[in-house]
């Protein structure tokens, strides 16, 4: 027993002490984190995903920036009575492309996870402009600034080059051509076509109706995305994960 | 120098440790403590057997007891199911008209659709199905495409002026403001308010409408501007507006047209479900 003899000098030597201390906790990080990296019943290939097209990720930015998730959070957890109300529950694979994710932790708000395509693009401008035109029992606050704030996508490729930097596939053909995406995509008068072979499924409309790219396009673009990349008409995810 | 005390008769033994001249007893743990604390770990390495934990090569251990969160999701799902499923399957099955005679098929009905409304329809519809501005009040009798149970059965299922379903009820007014003088839309939208009893800015203007309303409008909303529900025209001699029965969104309504629109609901909800929710709207007052 003679290393247990030594502990007088470990706790006489507090460096020492912090150091080791360290080394003992990190096991438990290292145990329960590491594994979540290699395992392959914890990394689920689905298949639909793609990144975010520029107006969606400048749209994600403004939900971001606004705070959205304070109230309303992006995961729909698998029990029953969050399937029956929002969709089938959310998969690790569906927030792969997000930095920072939007899980959240809080509803204030219901969950926004599948909220794409619940509603029409009128409904979402007539909400975010007065949600209590449309709900009266809301208690969101008003975001009618949205739509009279008019963007141009002057730092797009900045944005996507920095989440290409933290992994996501943005190709340089992609960074390059971002912002001519950005404005396609809010104009159903442009030449989309290669704007929907980089982002699939992306959907092309006039968002807020009303003519320039408004912060409302960007925002109600993402929200109609939202959970839509998925389908899960074709897509049944492993029962014993 | 503080004094080490003296040892008295009867003490335990020290642990040997000193710190700063004080001394511990060696007092074995309560009997009580180390018990529990030999459980919890017998707990823990059987927690570790009967549920999934120990990360492996390639997959973790799946647990002697075989859980999944998922998979109790989708048995609660499947339960769900199979406790509804004979009396879905017979409201599937039924005549429509036929189903307000069976008072435990109806009252299923209802229930179940009241909740199907609760989750998807109350988003424009409201909480108490009054509606709002643009999207329309199920309570009362005043309905655009038909308010009996197969007119509303076929709304729900298919939606309005939608691009999913190509089934979906489907009109468009044109936006007059092409079309007529800016003139001739203050004087149609002055008729129009005359219909259902308002009174115009302008009765004079208002009596110029008589004739391009007849032109311009009455094959949709009919002459006595009672509307037409084949086409989603609708009653404009009523004084139930959708969008607002004032001289300026009247205005606005010629000048633009207006385009509501409604999902198809049998991509996201099963027979039995849009059923229930038509049945449950058709009894909320104004079904016919």
């Amino acid at each position: 027993m003679s290393i247990l003899t030594k502990h007088k000098f470990i706790e006489t030597n507090a460096t020492l002490l912090l150091v080791l201390s360290f080394l003992v906790v990190s096991v438990g990080g290292l145990v329960q984190i590491v594994p979540l990296f290699y395992l392959e019943n914890t990394i689920e290939k689905v298949e639909g995903m793609r990144p975010y097209s520029p107006l969606e990720l400048t749209g994600r930015d403004i939900y971001i920036r606004e705070g959205c998730y304070v109230c309303h959070s992006q995961m729909i957890r698998p029990m029953r009575d969050e399937v029956e109300r929002y969709g089938h529950y959310s998969l690790a694979a569906e927030s792969m492309y997000d930095h920072p994710f939007q899980w959240g932790s809080k509803r204030t708000g219901p969950d926004l996870a599948r909220v794409g395509g619940r509603y029409s693009d009128d409904w979402h401008l007539v909400h975010l402009r007065n949600p209590q035109s449309v709900v009266p029992e809301s208690i969101m606050p008003k975001y009618a600034f949205l739509e009279e704030k008019l963007i141009e996508p002057e730092h797009i490729e900045d944005l996507l080059a920095t989440h290409a930097f933290v992994g996501v596939p943005y190709t340089d053909e992609m960074i390059e051509a971002a912002a001519a995406d950005f404005r396609a995509q809010a104009d159903p008068d442009s030449d989309y076509d290669d704007m929907l072979e980089r982002y699939p499924g992306a959907q092309v409309r006039n968002f807020d109706g009303q003519p320039g790219i408004s912060e409302a396009d960007a925002m109600i673009a993402y929200l109609q995305m939202l959970g839509t990349l998925v389908d899960f008409s074709t897509f049944t995810p492993d029962a014993s994960r | 120098m503080t004094k080490v005390p003296p040892k008295q008769e009867g003490d335990p033994d020290t642990t040997g440790h000193s710190w700063d001249g004080i001394e511990e007893f060696d007092n074995p743990m309560p009997r009580w403590w180390l018990w529990t604390f030999y459980i919890t770990i017998i707990w823990g390495v059987a927690y570790t057997i009967a549920y999934p934990a120990w990360p492996l090569v390639s997959s973790a251990t799946t647990g002697m007891l075989g859980y999944a969160t998922r998979g109790e999701v989708a048995a609660e799902i499947a339960a769900a199911e199979a406790a509804n499923g004979p009396i879905n399957a017979r409201l599937a099955a039924s005549e429509l008209t036929e189903v307000a005679a069976d008072a435990d098929l109806n009252g299923y009905a209802v229930s179940a659709g009241a909740a199907v409304y609760r989750t998807w329809c109350t988003q424009c519809h409201g909480s108490g199905a009054g509606g709002a501005v643009g999207y329309p009040n199920l309570l009362d009798n005043d309905w655009l495409w038909g308010g009996d149970i197969e007119n509303i059965y076929l709304t729900v299922a298919h939606g309005i002026r939608n691009e999913e379903d190509d089934d979906a009820r489907y009109s468009e007014m044109p936006a007059f403001g092409d079309i007529l003088e800016e003139e001739e839309i203050a004087q149609v939208a002055g008729y129009v308010m005359q219909l259902s009893g308002g009174t115009p800015p302008d009765a004079e203007a208002a009596a110029a409408g008589a004739e391009l309303y007849a032109d311009n409008c009455s094959s949709c909303h009919g002459e006595a501007g009672l509307g037409n529900r084949d086409l989603g025209a609708p009653n404009l001699a009523d004084a139930i507006w959708l969008y607002g029965g004032d001289y300026d969104t009247l205005v606005e309504t010629v000048t633009w047209s207006r385009y509501g629109v409604m999902p198809p609901w049998t991509q996201r909800l099963s027979e039995a479900e849009i059923r229930a929710v038509s049945l449950y709207v058709h009894q909320l007052g104004g079904g016919e």
